[in-house]
């Protein structure tokens, strides 16, 4: 147990060293630009003849500046700790002054996109669940259902995401709908694969068992497939989440949102914070990261309970 | 009236190397209370046969009938109880809740299930197992379980489609014991397909000898042995001496080709 601690220790260690070691070239040219005019000796001089050279040889000639690149304002990219800062400052900090759901709290854009993962999230947990069902019981829509399905994932979202707004604002739809409509369209797709497959999933012997019982279909349902699919529509959900937060952020960009966390990347990346963006994706990876978390917690419960696992 | 009757049955599979004949001129009556064997090498038909009295499958020509009406009225009716080879146990089902299964399906009251599963479960000898989940239980254990889920809706026949074939012989042999001992309290007409010689000698009133390409029956073996048989009757000259006609049968079957 120790030992797997300090190794994941050491690769995150490694990630972030890595990442500090990047953010020297990335952000030299500015900081020597910066330094030459406040007087420091920069080699070589002048800002035409350092324009062609390539970022690293500019951080092997000019040590001394290195430490300017990890403090900018506005770097190209910023340092762990300074995302870090943000993060806490838009988050934590707030909190503690009482004011969480300004609106410059990470936590009020936070909470706005979730709201729209968490709805979109549901629509399309249920419509996959209901069309794998219904692909799985009728032949017909075996066939006319599953190819449309994956059709729809080949289209780009980014490229879908503003007509699904534009054609929903002209009947008056907008707000929290149009976003969660773009999250069930990501999310549904992994339920419906995953369903099919876990509802599929019975063995002829098990369903040759029900026959001899003399089963209906709907009983053949409740007492064996739904069971038997729960373990691939977890793993489903899992990836469904996850894009259902992408459809939600992706729902927030073309439309010039004023909250949530798309609306803070799209500000972020107007007018070159680039702090704020990656503070904004983390925000982002953190709230993944704990739905997943949140989503195997419940699979892990449900199936203790089921009896399944030991 | 026999409890299965075949005439002429006949099961013939299409598949793309041409036709397969599982069943060919398959002739056989099954009486109440009979313990009948089928044995042959694989590809014989013997699982097929069964699963033809089961209506699993659909026989291409002939006759079969079970209780007097088609194996298809006679599934809806759920006349007979089917063990395969595999517990087939429900992971997410204590063993009580397994047994369950078949009678919520037929709609038994919550009291009349839970009074079966008692009485099935002392039948197969696993009293107080009822709560327990099947990874808990040995191979053996979960298969007895899958024959008192066989057992809980009291049907007349039972149909085992080589159900210890994937267990141990010293398990085996101590199920065998059990499985007569079932029989004789029970009074079922039991099919039981095995493709082990000691096991249909030992278990069987009848034993059908069957062999492949076509599958067909080529012999039957009235067993002289008495109803009460304890595991050392396989050291009598009798049981040697039928255990001995059933291995002649299934290479007389062998040398036909």
């Amino acid at each position: 147990m120790m030992r797997t601690f300090w190794a994941v220790l050491v690769v995150v260690a490694a990630i972030v060293l890595f990442w500090y070691a990047a953010a020297v070239p990335m952000n030299i040219k500015t900081a020597l630009t910066q330094a030459e005019r406040e007087g420091a000796v920069i080699s070589p001089e002048g800002a035409a003849a350092r324009r062609d050279m390539s970022a690293i040889a500019l951080a092997l000639a000019n040590p001394g500046q290195w430490g300017d690149t990890l403090v900018q304002d506005k770097p190209r990219l910023p340092t762990p700790d300074q995302v870090a800062v943000e993060l806490w400052q838009t988050s934590g900090a707030m909190v503690l002054k009482g004011r969480a759901f300004s609106k410059r709290s990470l936590l009020f854009h936070g909470w706005v996109t979730l709201s729209a993962t968490l709805l979109g999230f549901g629509i399309g947990t249920v419509l996959g669940v209901v069309l794998a069902v219904g692909i799985v019981h009728s032949r017909v829509m075996d066939m006319s259902v599953m190819p449309w399905a994956i059709v729809s994932q080949t289209i780009p979202i980014i490229a879908l995401a503003p007509m699904i707004i534009v054609v929903l604002y002209s009947v008056g739809v907008q707000g929290i709908i149009p976003k969660a409509i773009i999250s069930a369209y990501l999310s549904f797709f992994p339920v419906v694969v995953g369903m099919v497959k876990g509802l599929r999933s019975p063995d002829s012997m098990q369903l040759d068992l029900l026959r001899t019982y003399n089963a209906s279909t709907s009983q053949g349902f409740w007492k064996l497939r739904l069971p038997s699919s729960l373990p691939y529509l977890f793993a489903s959900l899992k990836v469904a989440i996850a894009a259902s937060l992408v459809g939600a952020i992706v729902g927030e960009l073309p439309t010039g949102a004023v909250s949530g966390l798309g609306a803070r990347l799209l500000a972020g990346s107007y007018y070159g914070q680039t702090i704020q963006i990656w503070s904004a994706l983390f925000a982002a990876a953190i709230l993944a990261a704990l739905l997943v978390g949140i989503l195997g917690m419940i699979e892990r419960l449900l199936l203790r309970r089921m009896g399944v696992l030991a | 009236m026999p409890v299965i009757e075949a005439r002429n049955l006949e099961l013939t599979f299409q598949t793309n190397d041409g036709p397969v004949h599982a069943l060919k001129d398959v002739n056989l009556s099954i009486e109440k209370g009979d313990f009948v064997s089928f044995i042959g090498p694989s590809g014989c038909g013997k699982t097929t046969f069964l699963r033809c009295m089961a209506a699993l499958e659909h026989p291409t020509g002939g006759e079969i009938t079970v209780n007097g009406v088609s194996p298809e009225e006679a599934r809806q009716a759920r006349a007979y109880g089917y063990v395969f080879q595999a517990a087939g146990l429900y992971p997410w089902r204590t063993i009580a809740g397994n047994i369950k299964l078949p009678l919520e399906i037929m709609g038994f009251s919550k009291a009349e299930q839970e009074k079966r599963v008692k009485d099935v479960l002392q039948l197969v000898d696993l009293e107080g197992f009822g709560g327990k989940y099947p990874w808990q239980l040995s191979g053996g254990m979960q298969q007895r379980a899958s024959i008192a889920r066989a057992l809980g809706f009291d049907a007349d026949i039972l149909l085992m489609d080589e159900p210890f074939g994937a267990l141990d012989e010293i398990v085996r042999d101590h199920l065998n014991e059990q499985l007569l001992a079932l029989w004789a309290r029970t009074e079922k007409t039991i099919g039981f397909v095995t493709h082990s010689i000691p096991e249909a000698v030992y278990l069987s009133t009848r034993i059908v000898v069957m062999s492949p390409r076509p599958g067909r029956i080529t012999d039957v073996i009235e067993s002289p042995l008495p109803k009460e048989r304890p595991l050392e009757i396989r050291d009598t000259p009798e049981f040697i001496e039928i255990a001995h006609r059933v291995r002649e049968g299934l290479r007389a079957g062998h040398l036909d080709e």
